[in-house]
């Protein structure tokens, strides 16, 4: 294999302003999926039929079509309604909303674990309901969840360069651009591919702290 | 605290005037196609102490979870200090419900609340007080069950005995005008049962506390009760007082399951 160091040299700034991208997207990728996923779980509980079933057909719907063909989607279809969005804002949505139902099923089970005593005590005590999920329920629920719900974001990480295909330059897509440019490609990908493992051990370690601190 | 004012009427229909503090009229509650408890008539005078004992599966549970609102009666009504809870639109029961407390067997603690937080929780955010107010109040009752100094413990670093004790506390908290305990005792390690019995002994004799309880500890319910109500297949067999339902019974069926427990 031919490796050249001052290849990686040549990378550095370019792969800088990629791994930014995918950090980026990262964390508002992750930010929409524990939001919007919190959002679906609460829904899919209502006692309405009419806001479960819609919740239940659309995230069933998303969960089971590819993460590829949703952005394409969302990139090349939604335009033609009038809904134009950057590359990246695209992306983001994309990568929130799709992992959204997994992070929605995994609140569920959270949820669902929560020992039904635990809302006895609660209705005992007269605590609203409100104030029951937010005091009681949720702080348990997620404390159960929080390794699942790491697991993802760690899913998310290894899916975002899909975000290359619609043109997003995160660190894969940095890698790509750098290779049909100079036509060097062993470096740049290597040295994404260590990135990877860079960015998704220490985020390992940050979850198992936040794990822990719910865990108080 | 005299023993003999005991309901005249138990099992019959619940006297005029509407002076007590609980009372079900007609309550029917099936569960599926069994008739769990049938046209239920009671009544609890304010400050009494009253007793549910019976065979498993008697329906003894199902009254107390009835009157916390915790499942819902097919027939009848139920009404707690002149308030109903059912039938009642859920604000209604939302208000009547704050009268009563309740102590579970499995004690239900908040495991993410430190113990002052489990006591001070539905106070502040029910009743409305101060977060300085509840604390006041908490303190006082952690004191009351001996347990002043695990205010910052978790639930989960306490004995069963202990957290039993943090949930009356907690329960206590909240002025309830009804204390229903289900076999507060039954899930505790055989050490520790005396404890929290002498502790309810203790509070049912200073307060004017109505209790409900259900409780296969004779000798307890002999020292706390007013009033005791034997329950068969979901009707009251025989009540009264206990130096007489235990002492001298009427019905063979309260014979039976007195000698099998005692
Ligand atoms: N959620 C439920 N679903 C179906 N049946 C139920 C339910 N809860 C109670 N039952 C039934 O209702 C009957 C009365 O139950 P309950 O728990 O009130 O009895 P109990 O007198 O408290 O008995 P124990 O002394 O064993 O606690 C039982 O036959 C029980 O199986
Ligand atoms: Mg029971």
């Amino acid at each position: 294999m031919n490796w050249n160091w001052s290849t990686l040299d040549d990378f550095l700034p370019a792969f800088g302003h990629g791994l930014l991208v995918t950090l980026q997207a990262l964390v508002l990728g992750t930010l929409i999926a524990f939001a919007l996923g919190l959002v679906w779980a609460l829904a899919q509980r209502s006692p309405l039929r009419a806001v479960r079933w819609p919740v239940t057909a659309v995230t069933e719907f998303i969960r089971n079509t590819p993460l590829l063909v949703q952005l394409f989607f969302f990139f090349y279809v939604l335009p033609e309604w009038g809904l134009t969005l950057s590359a990246m804002a695209t992306g983001v949505i994309g990568l929130g909303l799709h992992y959204s139902t997994y992070t929605a099923e995994v609140y569920r089970a959270g949820i669902d674990g929560v020992p039904v005593g635990q809302w006895e005590a609660a209705t005992a005590l007269s605590l609203p309901r409100s104030r029951t999920w937010t005091a009681v329920v949720l702080p348990q629920a997620l404390r159960r969840v929080a390794p699942a719900l790491g697991n993802y974001v760690i899913a998310m990480l290894k899916d975002s360069p899909m975000l290359m295909t619609i043109g997003v330059l995160e660190m894969l897509g940095q890698a790509r651009q750098y290779g049909s440019r100079t036509f060097h490609m062993n470096e740049p990908i290597v040295a994404v591919g260590i990135a990877f493992i860079l960015v998704a051990y220490p985020a390992s370690l940050l979850l198992r702290a936040l794990e822990r601190r719910l865990a108080r | 605290m005299p023993a003999d004012t005991a309901l005249p009427n138990p099992a019959g229909a619940a006297p005029a005037g509407g002076r007590e503090l609980i009372r079900l009229d007609q309550v029917t509650k099936r569960f599926g196609g069994t008739t769990v408890l049938d046209r239920l008539d009671f009544t609890v005078d304010p400050g009494k102490h009253v007793t549910l004992i019976g065979p498993s599966g008697s329906g003894k549970t199902t009254i107390l979870r009835l009157l916390m609102t915790l499942t819902k009666p097919d027939e009848g009504t139920i009404t707690v200090d002149g308030e109903q809870l059912f039938p009642a639109s859920e604000k209604e029961r939302r208000e009547a419900r704050k009268k009563i407390g309740m102590v579970f067997q499995q004690f239900n603690l908040f495991p993410n609340m430190t113990v002052l937080r489990n006591i001070t929780e539905a106070p502040v955010t029910v009743l409305g007080l101060s977060r300085d107010e509840a604390e006041v109040r908490a303190r006082e009752l952690l004191d009351l069950v001996g347990l002043a100094d695990k205010c910052d413990a978790r639930p989960t670093q306490l004995s069963g005995g202990q957290q039993q004790r943090v949930a009356i506390a907690r329960a206590l908290a909240m002025r309830p005008r009804v204390l229903l305990l289900d076999e507060v005792t039954s899930a505790l390690d055989p050490e520790l049962v005396a404890g929290v019995l002498d502790l309810l002994r203790d509070i049912a004799r200073s307060t004017d506390i109505t209790m409900l309880c259900v409780t296969h500890e004779m000798n307890f319910a002999r020292d706390i009760s007013d009033q005791v109500l034997m329950f068969d297949a979901g009707r009251v067999i025989e009540s009264g007082p206990p130096e007489k339902l235990f002492g001298d019974p009427e019905q063979e069926r309260t014979r039976e399951f007195l000698s099998a427990v005692l």
